[in-house]
């Protein structure tokens, strides 16, 4: 038993099994992530990293088991209601999924639209969460113009804009260089230290060992650690 | 609102060709279905005034002496439905007959008595003006004491009036017909605008927009293509009604008809329908694209 007892788990997944077709991608996943807690997942390429955040934010229903997101029971939760729980993180993706046909700003700005934040609330946001990332000088480029790095920033812009209380990402580093790579995760440790949780799937060895956070393994859709509860 | 109003402005302004096909489509179904409706608006207005024009010709048995002519006239005087009578001796008949056959006269000149019959005319109210009414009314007339015959134009009415009605219904089944294909058009212009848009829409629904925030503006979308064709449909239709109906009006003019437009109110429910158009189109590809 460590602290972790003592801290509310914001994610708790019982015992979970994502299976497509005859492949096992997740086999019996029990854990809690603790709110402001930054864990790794770690494990080699098709391990089932992914997939499990895919299950947090209902991207694909799960096999079987119960995931509970912030008091959400996934398992319960109503079609319309999906929308209530993506809300609740912010997602940042090896492939960056930026709209190419929008600006920076409008990429940032959809996550407060679709919230339905005032207009003048959602260009402070914007403006002050591109300055964070140091992209603000890029408000009115088009992602395509943006190299893999400034691209992955204002993905992160993206993610943080609305606050979320979990920051999921999936490979943030995979397709970038070093340096690129370090600001991503400057940025990241800097949101967890405003008090955000924060998940990083990766399979980037030299960025687990310079972790201080939690680091969980994953081989063949199982987790290797125990679960820390 | 603002927003979505924007963000569908520069939707369709970013997929400019699919939806000015759209919008032409919508427009020619528009055009078609009004000018059909127009036509029938004026045959209506026009038939109507033939309606108006009915006369029935009460023709007396010979011999009617001057007594029982007066005692007829009562008689009908009574019936509902008649506006006036007016009668016509056979001498006044002749006279005229003369008259209108002025180049024939020789013809008349040699007739050694008046064939002709003593008749009344009568006007009837617009409301008797059915062919069934003056069928009705006819009927009784022929029952009335010394009435030979009863003449009215009530077959080419009501040939004309059964002809009236098919075309009526053929406009119908026509107007639903370029109703559902201008639907189908726009239903398919907007799911090819989804399918070059899914990934953005994909990305939309990871960050937590909600089916009605995807779903709003192609709807607004929908809205000003129906509005725009619409508007489009009724300017051509307009203009087309300018050029041609003035040649129409001198022809007509003669015949106390005159060829008239939609009125504001039918212009806006015109407009209406164009905008229902573009709202089904948007209906029917998102409802199936949204569940997809």
């Amino acid at each position: 038993m460590t602290n972790m007892a003592d801290k509310i788990a914001v994610i708790r997944m019982f015992h979970v099994y994502k299976r497509y077709g005859a492949k096992q991608a997740l086999v019996d996943a029990t854990l809690d992530i603790a709110k402001n807690e930054f864990l790794f997942i770690s494990g080699p390429s098709g391990a089932g990293k992914s997939t499990l955040l895919k299950l947090l934010y209902l991207a694909e229903p799960v096999s079987e088991g119960q995931i509970l997101v912030d008091g959400m029971n996934l398992s319960r939760i109503s079609r319309r209601r999906i929308p209530m729980l993506r809300r609740k993180f912010g997602i940042i993706f090896q492939d960056y999924k930026l709209i190419p046909t929008r600006t920076v700003y409008e990429n940032v700005a959809l996550v407060l639209a679709v919230r339905g934040k005032a207009r003048s609330h959602i260009e402070k946001k914007v403006k002050n969460v591109l300055r964070v990332v140091g992209m603000e000088d890029r408000m009115t480029a088009y992602p395509p113009s943006l190299s893999g790095g400034e691209q992955q920033r204002v993905a992160v812009a993206r993610a943080v804009a609305g606050d979320p209380k979990i920051i999921l990402a999936d490979e943030p580093t995979g397709s970038l260089d070093d340096d690129s790579a370090a600001t991503i995760f400057q940025l990241l440790d800097m949101f967890y230290n405003r008090g955000a949780t924060v998940v990083v799937a990766t399979h980037d060895k030299t960025l687990i060992e310079n972790a201080t956070g939690r680091v969980l393994q994953i081989h063949q859709g199982r987790l290797d650690m125990p679960p820390d509860i | 609102m603002v927003f979505y109003i924007q963000r569908a402005v520069k939707d369709i302004l970013e997929n400019r060709f699919l939806n000015v096909v759209t919008i032409i489509t919508i427009a020619l179904a528009v055009l078609i279905v009004s000018a059909f409706g127009l036509f029938f608006l004026n045959a209506q207005d026009m038939f109507n005034a033939w309606k108006k024009g009915v006369r029935i010709m009460v023709y007396l048995a010979p011999g009617t002496s001057e007594a029982q002519r007066l005692n007829t006239r009562y008689r009908l005087q009574a019936i509902a439905g008649i506006q006036s009578i007016r009668f016509i001796s056979k001498d006044d008949a002749l006279e005229l007959m003369k008259e209108r056959m002025r180049r024939q006269t020789s013809l008349l000149e040699n007739m050694r008595e008046n064939p002709l019959p003593d008749a009344f005319e009568l006007a009837l109210v617009s409301e008797s003006n059915s062919p069934e009414k003056i069928e009705f009314l006819a009927q009784r007339i022929e029952g009335l004491p010394s009435v030979s015959e009863v003449e009215y134009g009530q077959q080419w009415i009501d040939r004309f009036a059964n002809f009236f009605n098919l075309f009526k219904l053929v406009g119908y089944g026509m107007g639903a017909m370029f109703f559902m294909a201008a639907v189908f058009i726009a239903a398919n212009t907007i799911r090819l605008v989804l399918y070059t848009r899914r990934e953005e829409i994909h990305i939309m629904r990871l960050v937590g927009a909600t089916d009605n925030f995807i779903k709003l503006p192609f709807y607004l979308e929908g809205l000003i293509q129906g509005f725009s064709g619409g508007l489009i449909g009724l300017g051509m239709l307009f203009t087309a009604f300018y050029a041609i109906g003035s040649q129409f009006e001198q022809s007509l003019s003669a015949e106390m008809v005159s060829i008239r437009f939609f009125s504001p109110g039918t212009c806006a429910v015109i407009l209406g329908g164009g905008m229902v158009t573009g709202l089904l189109g948007g209906f029917f590809s998102l409802n199936q694209f949204v569940k997809e």
